[in-house]
């Protein structure tokens, strides 16, 4: 068949050309995650599942480095974090910001090699600067030194300071900061906790 | 080998003029710890697993008693020199783009005739405990490429996949913290406590950062290898635990080695 074998010499002289276009970058991306899954194995409390990403997981991978997403997409993923967010049903914010100094000390908790029973922490000092006693602090996030003094101590800055720290994507989108509530790291009192150490006017925080 | 009780005396002493400043401004403690760095310049105990790494390269073991010098780094049969400088790379004979270890492990089981998981027991040592012959052969052979810039060839279809692999996972955030490799290498000038990050997104934060491992780490008494510091980083993102020489780390390092490219390797270096 005429046809027939004019199709088929179109389709060699497609196969060495096919070879040499380089994959998509939806090739690549499927091909990335196919690895990643091959490339692991699941150790402790850390199971295979924490490769599956959520939407808000996907689409900050996408962005370019120190880039912010597009403002639709930056108003979708915030849209979506902000509905995570849950408030104590006893309608107090302020825990005991002492208690809330050991968690931001704290960097164990989540990772395959810690005791599933064993301290969970916020590990706030690596990124920021907090009380001005502790001069070993990092500088991914901004200094919160001053944070409420700076602020004001009233409700609204109580209520943002507990919402960030419970998922602060809901406030930046594809923030840097783990979504500490929503991903269930840390406690609901170790959130007020912290939100004490940012927010009492006895904290250090706050001298 | 050096007395252990001695270094760690020499530790202690280290350490207490990092805690000292504590009382001092942030500028001071910052600049004891250059102070700090700079010291350990001076004497780098990876030189005895260079020794050591030298000796197993060249020794005849496995079940087929034959040395290493039969293995091919690249660059032919038995040559070292300068062959780190120009790994990861695609090796025909795998059918698979390898870096410098997945190709040692390789040639322990092709050539020498070790199974896979004696090959791959004890990749990371353990003090004086377990010692890695893998990390030694890693410091012999990387101080074989001292001084030699760096150039990985993307030119094999395989080698280019592996390298936008490598990009992508580099931007892939997931786990309970949302991290990936950008949320600590992505930006200049940043810190985890007062530990400086390279920025690995820049060509020259990626240079300085790959051409210095693998490293001696005083904290830990240990040489230490790019497959170590690819399986350290993703425990502290809270991913799972990242299989030694698998694709991943594989496609990460062909990443980060390619964006070091024309940068003069210069490791075993020795860090914190």
């Amino acid at each position: 068949m005429k046809l027939g074998r004019s199709v088929s010499i179109i389709g060699l002289a497609l196969v060495p050309l096919g070879c040499a276009i380089a994959p998509s970058n939806d090739q690549i991306a499927s091909q990335a995650t196919a690895m990643l899954q091959a490339s692991f194995k699941a150790t402790g409390q850390a199971g295979l599942d924490r490769l599956n990403q959520d939407e808000t997981q996907r689409v900050c991978s996408e962005l370019a480095p120190g880039k912010a997403p597009a403002k639709e997409v930056a108003e979708k993923i915030e849209k979506l974090n902000l509905a995570t967010i849950r408030y104590p049903a006893d309608g107090k914010l302020l825990g005991d910001w002492k208690n809330g100094e050991k968690i931001a000390q704290e960097g164990r908790g989540k990772q395959f090699s810690d005791d599933v029973a064993g301290p969970v922490g916020a590990n706030c000092y690596a990124c920021h600067q907090l009380t001005p006693q502790e001069l070993s602090f990092g500088t991914i996030g901004p200094s919160l030194y001053q944070f409420a003094k700076l602020r004001g101590y009233g409700a609204d800055t109580q209520r943002y300071a507990y919402g960030k720290i419970f998922n602060a994507d809901a406030f930046a989108a594809c923030s840097t900061m783990p979504r500490f509530g929503h991903n269930q790291i840390l406690t609901e009192q170790q959130i007020k906790d912290v939100t004490a150490l940012l927010m009492d006017p006895q904290s250090p925080v706050n001298k | 080998m050096p007395d252990s009780s001695r270094r760690g005396s020499w530790l202690v002493a280290l350490l207490t003029v990092v805690a000292i400043p504590s009382v001092l401004a942030q500028g001071s403690t910052v600049d004891e710890i250059a102070k700090y760095r700079a010291a350990l310049q001076d004497g780098n105990p990876a030189e005895l697993w260079e020794a050591r790494g030298e000796e197993l390269w060249k020794q005849k073991r496995g079940a087929r008693r034959i040395s290493l010098e039969q293995c091919d780094l690249g660059l032919g049969a038995g040559v070292v020199k300068g062959a780190y400088a120009r790994l990861p790379r695609y090796f025909a004979d795998a059918d698979r783009v390898m870096d410098l270890e997945t190709r040692l492990v390789w040639c322990m089981v092709a050539q020498q005739g070790y199974t896979e998981a004696d090959a791959k027991k004890s990749p990371f040592g353990n003090g004086n405990a377990r010692k890695s012959d893998i990390e030694a052969l890693v410091a012999y052979i990387t101080s074989e490429s001292r001084g030699v810039p760096m150039n990985v060839s993307l030119a094999h279809p395989k080698e280019a996949a592996m390298y936008r692999i490598g990009e992508k996972m580099f931007y892939f955030r997931g786990g309970p913290h949302d991290f990936g490799c950008v949320t600590c290498h992505g930006e200049d000038g940043k810190r985890i406590r007062l530990q400086d990050l390279p920025n690995l997104t820049k060509v020259e934060g990626a240079q300085k950062a790959y051409t210095t491992w693998p490293a001696y780490r005083v904290s830990q008494g240990e040489l230490r290898t790019f497959q170590w510091r690819l399986y350290d980083c993703f425990r502290q993102q809270r991913f799972p635990e990242l299989l030694y020489g698998s694709d991943a780390s594989i496609a990460l390092t062909m990443f980060l080695a390619r964006n070091a490219n024309g940068a003069a390797f210069d490791a075993p270096a020795i860090k914190r």
